[in-house]
């Protein structure tokens, strides 16, 4: 039978990905295993003989006996032979510097009768540490199997890697190193222990016969850097550092392209709505889809530079340490090291951080960390905040060096950690589970990153931003056109025929103040307008009025839409940071009954607060209800964020007021 | 000399005898923690909570709760 179609396997950190990647290059994807919300990324290349190969990256895992989710799966794939997916064979990849740990899968594999082909990474390291395998003893020890030594880094070995998997040699393996009754075994946690001691007590036998071994020598480049990078104090201050850079360059580097981003489609939908016949279908193009897809794009820059950081620091090996020095502090908040990467994502956006709570084992860390994940400030409210402390905030310095602008969007971002981590530790009482949380987590040797790959990995998570929340973010800015183009009855038309329209001799502004008034009835008399009306009584409290009632409703597809939506009621263009009409508008905003300012300094604060709490985002409870399977994870967090924000904002406008 | 790896120091290595049967039990062994094998604490998380030890050539870092299901013999 020809190779059509193969699988990688092999230990967390033994460079699998890398080999995956550099097989398949861009020719990847992620999807899901049928039912379970485990990545499944598959790729092909074009064999030695031609042929097109399909390739799928199995989660690392230490054995085949599962222990997570992820490993289920693995389980379940290697142990379905009928199945159409099953692959003709199965690469190996092991680490040669720790080949006892790394081969004690492939011996499980083995005696699963799979057809294997067995590939050593990392040969450099082990050099390094003075190893030498003998690759044709290792090989005569499992009958034969084909072993190649590769090197992830920079492809040494591939070709061979190649030839060896199209001449398939194992295909119908009969030897058994230990025994082949595994499956017997899954249920009996002691029979397991037994199983894979046994194994190791025979894989040395033959280790130490297939091994030169030229003298011992530790990472001490590792174990040099760890002694700074895990200090009690050098270690978090550093750790902060890198915080800090992160988000500095995301703020200097991302406005750039998102200023361009938003140029394009600002124009494009203007241009589709001069150049191409009036209706009811090009308003949908151009006031709906266009800005919809704008409004998805515009956080590309921001969610790729982010994840670009993130990603380095994970191909480093620096991340694993983050977990280890975050532990301890994460734990009494029910969370663990493991949160601290998710929660760091969800600065960027909350879907990729709730996606990567899959590594997380415990089900009720995992839990906690999906529910507080949208109380991190996420890109979508930098515009809310900047409008709002723009409109509220005086332009003054404190403490002899500190801008007040500045310290107050510092203030927004920390409310929102330290109510997660408060919320975090409520639910940690509230929440109960069986299994308890445990860390065993291996600390990988220090490696410099292969840029290559940290793009690759970029890419592949942008992309998965832009499908799964763009579709739903688009989705409902449609439907909030619609409900903000249309009206009950002759509402619309009937306040729109009662501005004065401009004389035809009028100049430009005067043309442009009567398009926005237009627009601006249009809006009041739709039925977002009423709606926003409708619930006035409820937000009046928090000093809000049905203006700000409109602009929270049409938060709901993505919460920068606030800032088009004000621009809009009030008749202005929403470029605030230019051109100063609306927040020059905003400001003389009086209270008609009071003849107080609207955007005072209280009802601005409880409207920053309001956005810090509320969950205003669709495609985020989307995402948490595909990755818990119900929907009642999403409606708990939609109601608790609401009640804070609700109830944060009350007591921020009476403190203030 | 026998010790709970949890009580250990910075630097302190010895052979493990025993691991205590718990849920983890198959999950230490596969990562390749079990009797007979050689570690040493390398460091230690602030609050000196979890630990990474070396195990015959790769680090491993775990909860104080974990190590202390393991015996080590100085």
């Amino acid at each position: 039978m020809e190779v059509s179609k193969i699988a990688l396997i092999g230990n967390p950190n033994t460079g699998k990905t890398s080999l995956f990647n550099l097989l398949t290059g861009l020719n990847q994807q992620v999807g899901n295993f049928p039912g379970v919300t485990v990545d499944k990324k598959s790729g092909s290349y074009t064999g030695l003989s031609g042929k097109k190969i399909e390739v799928i990256d199995l989660p690392g895992t230490y054995s085949v006996f599962p222990r997570s989710n992820d490993e289920r799966v693995v389980f379940k794939f290697l142990t379905s032979k009928d199945s159409e997916d099953f692959p003709q064979a199965v690469v190996v990849v092991a680490d040669t510097s720790n080949l006892e740990r790394n081969l004690l899968l492939f011996t499980q594999l083995y005696d699963l009768g799979i057809p294997l082909v067995l590939a050593l990474t990392m040969p450099d390291v082990a050099e390094r540490r003075g190893y030498q395998i003998n690759l044709e003893k290792l090989s005569a020890a499992f009958n034969g199997v084909e072993v190649v030594m590769v090197n992830g880094r920079n492809g040494e070995g591939l070709q061979e890697l190649k030839a060896a998997i199209e001449r398939n040699k194992l295909k119908d393996n009969q030897d058994v190193f230990l025994q082949n009754d595994l499956e017997a075994l899954i249920k009996n946690n002691t029979a397991q222990t037994q199983d894979a001691k046994a194994r190791y007590k025979k894989l040395r036998t033959v280790i130490n016969s297939v091994t030169e071994k030229k003298g011992q020598v530790g990472d001490r480049f590792s174990q040099k850097l760890d002694r700074v990078l895990v200090h009690p104090v050098s270690g978090y201050a550093i750790f902060i550092m890198i915080l800090l850079v992160i988000f500095q360059a995301i703020f200097n580097f991302a406005s750039v392209p998102m200023d361009f981003i938003d140029g394009i489609f600002g124009e494009l939908s203007q241009w589709t709505k001069a150049s191409l016949p009036q209706g009811a279908f090009v308003d949908l193009l151009a006031e709906g889809i266009i800005p919809g897809i704008g409004g998805v794009v515009v956080f590309v820059p921001q969610i790729a530079l982010l994840f670009t950081f993130l990603t380095l620091l994970e191909e480093t090996g620096y991340m694993a340490r983050v977990v280890f020095i975050m532990d301890r502090l994460m734990r009494p908040f029910g969370l663990n090291g493991k949160s601290v990467v998710p929660l760091m994502s969800s600065v960027a956006c909350a879907i990729p951080g709730i996606m990567a709570t899959r590594s997380i084992s415990s089900w009720k860390d995992r839990m906690i960390t999906i529910l507080v994940a949208p109380l991190m400030s996420c890109s979508a409210r930098i515009p809310v905040y900047t409008l709002l402390i723009a409109l509220v905030i005086p332009d003054k310095t404190v403490w002899g060096f500190f801008n007040l602008k500045g310290l107050v969007l510092f203030a927004l971002y920390a409310i929102g950690v330290v109510m997660a981590l408060i919320v975090a530790a409520i639910l940690n009482a509230i929440i109960k589970s069986r299994d308890s949380s445990f860390l065993l987590l291996e600390l990988p040797s220090y490696r410099t990153p292969r840029l290559k790959y940290v793009g690759i990995s970029v890419l592949e998570k942008v992309k998965v931003f832009v499908m799964d929340a763009g579709k739903i973010i688009l989705a409902i800015s449609i439907v909030l056109w619609a409900m903000a183009s249309y009206g009950p009855g002759e509402r619309i038309e009937k306040a729109i025929s009662e501005i004065q329209a401009p004389s035809i001799d009028g100049d430009e502004a005067m043309i442009e103040e009567y398009e926005f008034k237009v627009a601006a009835a249009k809006l009041e008399n739709s039925y977002i307008g009423i709606l926003g009306k409708a619930i006035e009584p409820a937000i009046t409290p928090l000093g809000y009025d049905w203006k700000i009632g409109i602009s929270l409703i049409t938060s709901f597809a993505a919460r920068e839409v606030f800032v088009g939506s004000m621009a809009t009621i009030y008749s202005v263009g929403e470029d605030f940071e230019e051109d100063h009409s609306l927040l020059d508008r905003l400001k003389e905003q009086r209270n008609p009954d009071s003849g107080e300012r609207v955007y005072s300094l209280a009802a601005g604060c409880s409207l920053m607060v309001f956005y810090v709490f509320a969950m205003q985002c669709m495609a985020t409870m989307a995402v948490v209800k595909r990755e818990t399977r119900s929907w009642k994870w999403p409606f708990i967090q939609l109601i608790y964020m609401g009640l804070l924000a609700y109830i944060g904002a009350f007591i921020t406008f009476n403190l203030l007021s | 000399m026998k010790k709970k790896l949890s009580t250990f120091d910075i630097g302190d290595c010895g052979t493990v005898v025993a691991v205590e049967n718990t849920s983890l039990l198959p999950k230490m062994t596969e990562m390749g923690l079990f009797e007979g094998k050689n570690v040493k604490v390398l460091f230690k998380a602030p609050f000196g909570d979890p630990i990474a030890i070396d195990i015959e050539g790769y680090v491993l870092s775990l909860r104080k709760k974990e190590a202390e299901l393991i015996e080590v013999e100085l």
